[in-house]
Formats: structure tokens, sequence, C-alpha cells
């Protein structure tokens, strides 16, 4: 049983691999109907499979190849020539083989519910040399049961009678060649003197049509070189395409992961040793050892490297496994749409990671479909716009520094921002201001929208608003950037920026407060450092101007709760992350730098915390949290701006509190016992909460251990140790009391002092004497007394 | 004779005693014991991976206040959580008796913050009585109650401890 599986194993995969080459080629094939070499492919790959399923007895399978086998070896000897219609029939025979293929894979049999019976009769009229165009009125009238029964009966006749045929057809082609070649060199052995080899026997001796071709070989020594390679060429098996030589292991992915985890240890070691390498210099700096310890240092480091990126090879695929199924796609949509397309793929060498491939798959799918059918116009039209009536979409793949990119275009009519706002408004998408505000560039981002689409009906191909969609997540999920160019009747780009792999990335490492985060480097566009009065407020929302462009801002802090202790002064870094169409910038603190990271899972207690993708160790064993920037976007979008302008939040939360007097607070500095007095008798019939400080540090000291909650501070100018200038500069500093009322209360009463007092961010400003009532007033309006009067 | 006689029978009794030990064997529970606040806790000693001293750990945002953060054990990143926020007791500062004890359940693993160690403790099956009456029983965190001498032993379970409720 045991090596049953290992055999069905085997023959799955080998013929998952043959069915990709085969859409390939058939599409190829329907555009250069004489290319007898690729008949001849295709024909050995139908073959092939039919040979392998017959011996594993999944007769359908043997069925159905059987008789696709029939046609193409008419069509190989010029006895069928084919054309699109007949495609039609061939192409959906293969989408079943593949069917059958898929369930034996899932359910180890090929009895099932998948009926090849009508495609078996349509091939059959095709081999037989039939009408297709009667074929499809004759089709209803064939009673079905009759058909089966004959094309069972027909089957099992044939079948032997075919493969016995095959054989004798493949080993007469064999012995062809081979008398050739045994004829060419006779004739130089003549020339040379020397007896003539025994191929014949060598031929006779070889079992079913697979085995020949690498059994041919063998008089290759004694032939001369040129011939063998031209006959190579003829000659069954994949000898025609050189590249399929190449020598290889199958290795179970399982295995190549667990590699890449113990790289991705060994990388993090890396940066350890560099660290501590770094610490070591500092302390011991010209000691003969250290010089060494660089050494070793820089070796460990070069050749993790090294061993790094080749592990990552091993797991790199091009991604021309995934470009391989669009020209059958196209074909199929330009004939479904009634369109003329052209598909003209590049860089289907270039290389990503496993995972990456298998996710690109989809998002392409979508992207290709709604080019040909929202992009490319029908011939009339496009002739009218004086194209030519063809349409192209060009499908490329090229490695763009850490990234790749995946870019594709179609000739068609453009995307029009106007029309594509307008839509948005009546589908409810966005509101007509947003829509205002909107640039072409984010104009075009809102075919990503989620129930977004501009076909004006429904129809198989697309229009129901969720591929662009689909599009969007699966980029967004592999950290992928979405770019779209397009210019009306022109063209459309759309460019897929992906970063290379998955496991180990570049990552931007900043500083907030105290607390350090990775930014994956693919999501970075850019960073800016720019003044705090660069940051404006539209409806609320942050957002500062970065060239020609409005980008929404969010504080890091506010994302992830940081307590901001300290305002980071004048300036502020802007990290402008990009993420599949959108763009915002993130504020933090600091820059640390760039640094290669290990992405490591939280584990299952913390799984799934909202904007955070995973935490890495950094050089010093440390833990930092990578940022998962999709779900920074979109908390971006939640978000309330209060470290950047806090007013609202922090008055309300105050507010909210306070039930009786007593809950509000104020602090008085005054170095004045008398003053202090006076301010409080005079405070006194409001019942509220009353702090003293003695000086501006004692009253600085007080805000800092944030013991109280103050609602207002009254503050002297004149004191000793620390003014009250100095005070109010001070309490400014700290985020959280940005928006604390500070009221001077000074017998100092120049018009500069007033002014200085503005400066420092006092708001009020009481000069002595004054009448009890009126710093009563001026309290209770600072701190926005709302319980009536006491 | 009756002094040998004597012996002879109480060996006897003595070998039959530790054979009865033995055999019991299966009904002890090796725990190991800390403080948290007031209170000795215990959790099984099979239970607890490692017990380390406190390093320094990451804090993660959007965490309720008793997930400190994660820290790093060798190469792994581990959540740590503070058994007093846990239980409602208040913060205070750790002190050198603290310690970081690394259970795990399953494929879970957590790293919990406790005051200080006390001791590995045997205990008879027939010395646990189960958790006093707490309503809702599925979601208590007592497995049951120990005693030993005059000492109350909380035993924990430690996959309700390791389960994520939040």
């Amino acid at each position: 049983m045991d090596e049953f599986q290992e055999i069905l194993q085997d023959f799955l995969i080998e013929s998952f691999e043959l069915i990709e080459q085969l859409d390939q080629d058939l599409t190829e094939l329907e555009a250069t109907p004489e290319d007898l070499e690729l008949l001849n492919r295709i024909f050995r790959v139908a073959h092939t499979i039919k040979g392998a399923s017959s011996f594993l007895n999944f007769d359908t399978l043997t069925k159905l190849t059987h008789h696709m086998e029939d046609v193409l070896n008419k069509a190989r000897q010029g006895e069928l020539v084919l054309t699109p219609d007949k495609m039609d029939i061939i192409l959906p025979s293969i989408d079943m083989m593949k069917a059958l293929l898929i369930q034996i894979r899932d359910t180890g049999s090929d009895d099932g519910d998948i009926d090849i019976n009508a495609i078996v009769a349509k091939l059959d009229v095709l081999s037989s040399g039939g009408d297709i165009t009667q074929l499809d009125g004759e089709k209803p009238a064939t009673p079905d049961d009759v058909k089966k029964d004959i094309v069972e009966e027909e089957k099992e006749e044939e079948e032997l009678d075919y493969s016995s045929m095959s054989d004798d057809e493949v080993e007469a082609e064999i012995n062809k060649l081979l008398e050739e070649k045994h004829n060419e060199a006779k004739q130089k052995r003549k020339e040379k003197g020397l007896p003539p080899p025994v191929i014949n026997d060598i031929v006779e001796e070889a079992p079913p049509p697979k085995a020949p071709p690498p059994k041919a070989p063998p008089p290759k020594p004694d032939a001369p070189k040129p011939v063998v390679a031209k006959k190579a060429s003829k000659a069954p098996e994949k000898k025609s395409s050189p590249a399929t030589v190449e020598q290889t292991i199958r290795v179970d992915v399982k295995r190549l992961d667990h590699l890449m985890n113990l790289i991705g240890e060994l990388v993090l070691g890396k940066n350890r040793l560099i660290k501590i390498n770094d610490d070591v210099e500092e302390r011991y700096e010209g000691e003969e050892f250290l010089e060494e310890l660089t050494q070793v240092v820089s070796i460990v480091s070069l050749v993790t490297t090294d061993l790094q990126i080749a592990v990552m090879k091993t797991r790199m695929l091009a991604i021309g496994k995934v470009f391989n199924k669009f020209p059958r796609m196209i074909r199929d949509l330009s004939r479904e749409l009634n369109k003329q397309i052209e598909l003209d793929i590049s860089g289907e060498e270039t290389e990503l990671d496993k995972s990456i491939v298998e996710e690109i798959g989809d998002p392409l799918v979508h992207i290709i479909r709604n080019s040909c059918d929202h992009g490319i116009e029908d011939g009339e039209t496009r002739l009218s716009k004086g194209k030519s009536a063809e349409g192209t979409i060009k499908l490329k793949a090229y490695n763009e520094g850490n990234q790749i990119v995946i870019q594709i275009t179609d000739d068609g009519k453009g995307l029009d921002p106007e029309m594509l706002k307008e839509i948005a408004i009546t589908k409810k998408v966005i509101s007509e201001v947003e829509a205002d505000s909107l640039s072409n560039k984010e104009a075009f981002g809102l075919i990503f929208r989620p129930g977004f689409s501009t076909a004006a009906s429904i129809t198989n191909v697309s229009g129901r608003g969720v591929g662009m969609d689909v599009v969007k997540t699966n980029i967004e999920k592999l950290n992928g950037i979405i770019d779209i160019e397009s210019e009306i009747d022109q063209y459309t780009t759309i460019k897929l920026k992906i970063p290379l792999t998955l496991a180990i990335i570049q990552a931007l490492l900043v500083g907030v407060q105290e607390e350090y985060y990775a930014i994956p480097l693919a999501s970075v566009l850019e960073t800016v450092r720019i003044t705090m009065d660069a940051i404006y407020s539209v409806e609320s929302r942050r957002v500062m101007r970065l060239r020609d462009e409005v980008l929404p801002l969010v504080h890091l802090a506010d994302i992830f709760d940081i307590d901001l202790q300290f305002d980071m002064g004048e300036h502020a870094y802007v990290v402008v992350l990009g993420l599949a169409e959108s763009k915002i910038g993130v504020i933090v603190d600091t820059l640390v730098g760039q640094e290669e990271i290990v992405i490591k899972s939280l584990g299952e207690y913390l799984q799934g915390m909202k904007g955070v993708a995973g935490a890495t160790i950094r050089g010093d064993g440390g833990v930092t949290l990578i940022v998962d920037v999709a779900a920074i976007m979109d908390m971006a979008r939640q978000a309330k701006s209060s470290s950047i302008l806090s007013s609202d939040n922090i008055n309300s939360n105050n507010n909210s509190k306070k039930e009786k007097p007593s809950d509000y607070k104020v602090l008085i500095v005054d170095d004045s016992k008398t003053d202090r007095t006076i301010i409080r008798t005079s405070l006194k019939p409001l019942g509220i909460t009353l702090v003293e400080a003695v000086d501006g540090l004692d009253g600085l000291n007080i805000i800092k251990s944030g013991e109280h909650n103050f609602d207002a501070i009254l503050i002297d100018i004149e004191m000793p140790r620390m003014d009250g200038y100095t005070l109010a500069g001070e309490i400014k500093k700290f985020n959280k009391y940005k928006q604390l009322p500070l009221i001077a209360v000074t017998s100092r009463t120049d018009k500069s002092d007033r002014m200085r007092g503005i400066e420092a961010g006092m708001v009020e400003y009481i000069t002595k004497p004054y009448t009890p009532d009126y710093i009563l007033s001026v309290v209770k309006r600072n701190i926005k007394y709302s319980l009536g009067d006491a | 004779m009756n002094r040998e006689l004597k012996q002879v029978i109480s060996q006897q009794s003595k070998q039959q005693n530790g054979n009865a030990e033995a055999e019991n064997l299966d009904d002890i529970v090796q725990l190991v014991g800390f403080i948290v606040g007031d209170e000795e806790l215990t959790v099984p000693i099979l239970s607890i991976q490692e017990i380390i001293k406190p390093i320094e750990f990451t804090r993660v945002p959007r965490t309720p206040d008793y997930v400190l953060g994660v820290f790093n054990l060798r190469g792994s990143v581990i959540p740590l959580i503070d058994l007093r926020i846990k239980f409602g007791l208040p913060r205070i500062k750790q002190n050198d008796d603290a310690r970081y004890i690394v259970m795990k359940s399953n494929d879970e693993v957590a790293g919990f913050v406790i005051d200080r160690l006390t001791e590995a403790i045997r205990l008879n099956k027939t010395e646990i009585s189960p958790a006093p009456d707490q309503g809702n029983d599925s979601n208590s965190l007592i497995d049951g109650i120990g005693r030993k001498e005059n000492r109350i032993l909380t035993i924990l379970k430690v996959n309700k401890l390791l389960e994520r409720d939040f």
C-alpha cells in the first residue's frame, strides 16, 4: 500500500507539473498550429499521463487522456488542423483532466461526479474528422446511455489497440531515428573502418514508449555529435528543452521551513555578536585580541548573511509558475468577451519566495480579469479611438532593490478619476466632501474599496466589486504596495511591489518615548523631519503637506497607548508608510536605524493583538515589537489624535469625573504666604480643593509627581528659585498639561510682561490687587466649573 | 528470643509500610509553592518549565494591565503576566525575591511574576480538598486547597492561568 502511495504521489507531482506546461503550450499552439515540436510535446504529456493512470487503474482519467491523445495524434500527423473552435474542445478536456487529477489527489480515486462522457464524445468527433459545428446541434439528440455504452465499448477495445499502436509508433519513430543515426554512424565508421554497433538490440530491449529516449543516447559515443543534437529535438521526451535537465532534488517544504527558522536564530545570534563586539571594542580599545575578535565576528556575520541568502534561494520559485496560467486565461476571456487581447509576458524568470508565489496568483487573476473586462475596449471602439483593434496586456516582473515588482499594463481606456469619484459617491463608498479632497492617485485607489465597481452590469468576468478588494487584502498580507498610474484612453498600469521574503525582513527601528518599535522597511516609503507647525488640522484629523500631497498623520503613541511624558520639542520625525494603495505618516520621536530582523510570533496568549505583527529579538537580547502596518492604517482612521492636539480629550475626561466642588483641584504657586492666603480666601466660596506650592520648583515637583490632577494653576511671576515664566514653560513641556490653564497672578502690569506670559503659555493675567469676585470668576471660567454656584 | 522476634516483626512491619508508601506514590502530588500577596499558591511541579530571576521585558500595547508584556527566554518570545495585578492586589516594587515562573500547558507558555518562592511540596491526595464553591466553577483558577501542617496551599489550574481572557 505504501509503495502504491509513493507511486501515486510521484504520479501526481509529475502530472501537475506537466499540466502546467501543457496549458501554456496549448495556447501557444493556437498561434502556431504548425509547430510540430510543440504538438509533440503536448501529445507526450497526454500520453504520459494516460500511461501512468492506466497503470494506477484510474479508468476515467485513462479514458479521457486516451481520447485526447487520439485527437492530438491526428493533429500531430497533420490530419487535423487545430482551429480555435477545435481548441475550445481540447482546452476544456485538459481542464477536466486537471479536475480529475485534483480529485485523485484529494480522494485517492477518480470515481466521482466528474462526467467526462460529453467531452469524450466531442473529442471522438474531432478525431474521426467530424464537423464540430454539427456536433453541438447533434449532441442533445443523441441518447446519453447509448453514447455511453458505445464509448465504453470503444474504450475497452481501442485502449489495448491504441496503446500497443502508440508503442509501435513510438518505437517505429525511434527505430527510424536510430536507423538514420545508425546509417550515418555506419558511414562514418566505414570511413574509419569500425564495426557497426548493435543498436537494434538495444531498441528491442527497450520497454514502453517512455523508456526509449533515455536509452537512445547509448549510440552517442559512436555517433557524431551534431546529429544527436538534431535528433534529440525530434525524439520524444523532454530532450527538446535542455533547461529541464537541471539536477534537482525534491525536498519537503517543512524541512526548508525548519532550515529557515534555524537561520533566523543564527541571524539573531549574529546581531547579538556584533553588538557585543561593539561594546568590547569600546572597553578594550587597542588591545590585540580585539582585532582577532573583530575578524571572527565579521567572518561569522558574512557567512551568516550568505547562508541566509542561500537558504532563501532554496525557497525561491520563478514567478513564471504563476504567469503560466495567464495565456490560457486571456485566451478564454478574449473569446468570452469578444475582444482581441494579446498578452505579453516578460520577466517570468524572476524569483520569489514560495509562500509569496502562492499568495500572488489570486490578485493577479483579478487584476488581469479587470484589465480584460474594464480596461481593454472592444475592437470597434478601439479602432474609432485610433488604436489597433487588438488590445495588449503586458505582464512584467522585475527586481527592484529588496522588492520584486509585478507590473500589469493594459492599453485600454484608462481610469478616469472624476468618473471614479462620481461612482464612489453614488455607491456611497465615500462622501462628496471626501471626494473633493482626493488627488488623482487617491481616486485611482478607490477601485480597491470593497463594494466599488465601475462595471455598469455584473458580468461573468467581473463587476461584483469584490475582486480588487481581494487584491488589496492579499497584497497587504504580503506587506506589499500597490501603485496605479493611468492616462485616459492611453493605459492603466498597476504595480505590485512585494518584499522578496517574509521570515527575515529589513526593518526601520523607531523610538517613541522609552519604547522602540520595528517597522517593516518594505512599507516605509520615506522619512521626513518636520516642525510642529507643519501639521495642519482638517476635519479634526491631523495632516501634513508632503510635496504636492496631503498626508494623514498619526502619532505612534496614540496607536500604542504610550504615555507621552515629555514633549520632544519643535521637531518630529514622520515615517511615511505605504501599503497597498494607501499612505500615512506616522509621527515618532526618534529614528534608530535599519536592522535585519527575524519575525517571531507573540505566542498563543498574545496572538492577534491589533497593530502588532510579531516580535523580534534585538542585538541586546531585548524584545522589540514589529508594527503591523495594515492594522496601524486601520487604527489611524479611528484613533483620536490626542497627543498632537489633546484639548478635547483631556478636558472631557476631567469634566466627566467632577461630581462635587472638591473634585476640582487648583494649584497655587506663590512665594508669599499672604498672597496664598488671599487667594485661598477668595476662592473659598467655590469649595474646590486647593494645593499650595511655595515657589516655581516646588510647584513643578508637585506637578511632576502626578499625585494631583489639576484643573488650573495660579502662578505668581516673581518667585525665588524658579520664576513663573520658567515654570509655565516647563509645565507646557508635558504633553498632558498642554491644555492646562495657567493663570498668572502678578503685580507686574507692563504690556511686555503680559506678552511674555502669553508666550510662556499663560491664558489669563490677573493683576494685583484684584477683587475676590474677579479671581473667583476667572478661576471658575478656566476650570470649566459646571456644578452651579456653591 | 522474644526481643529478636519483636525486632523481626518490627522490621517486617517497617518494610510493609515502606511498600505501602511506594504504592501510594501515585497519590502524591508534587507542587511548587510561591507567595503572591499574603497567600501561598502552588502549581504542579510538572507544569513548570523553569524559574528565572526577573529580566527586562517589553510592554505590549492594548493588553490588560496584568499583562506586563513579553520577554526573551533564550530566543523565544514569551508573555509575562503579573499575578499580583491579575489577582487584584496592588502593584509593588519588585524586590530581590521576585521570580518569573515559566509555566506551560499543552503548547502554551507564559511567564508569571511572583513575590517569592517557598519550596517544593509533596502532598498526599487525601490532604487536598476541592476548591470552595465559587459559583461559576469552570472559570475558577483554583484547582483545590492543600493542607500541610498549619499552612493552607491554594493549588492553581495552570491551563486556566494560560488561557487568554481578554
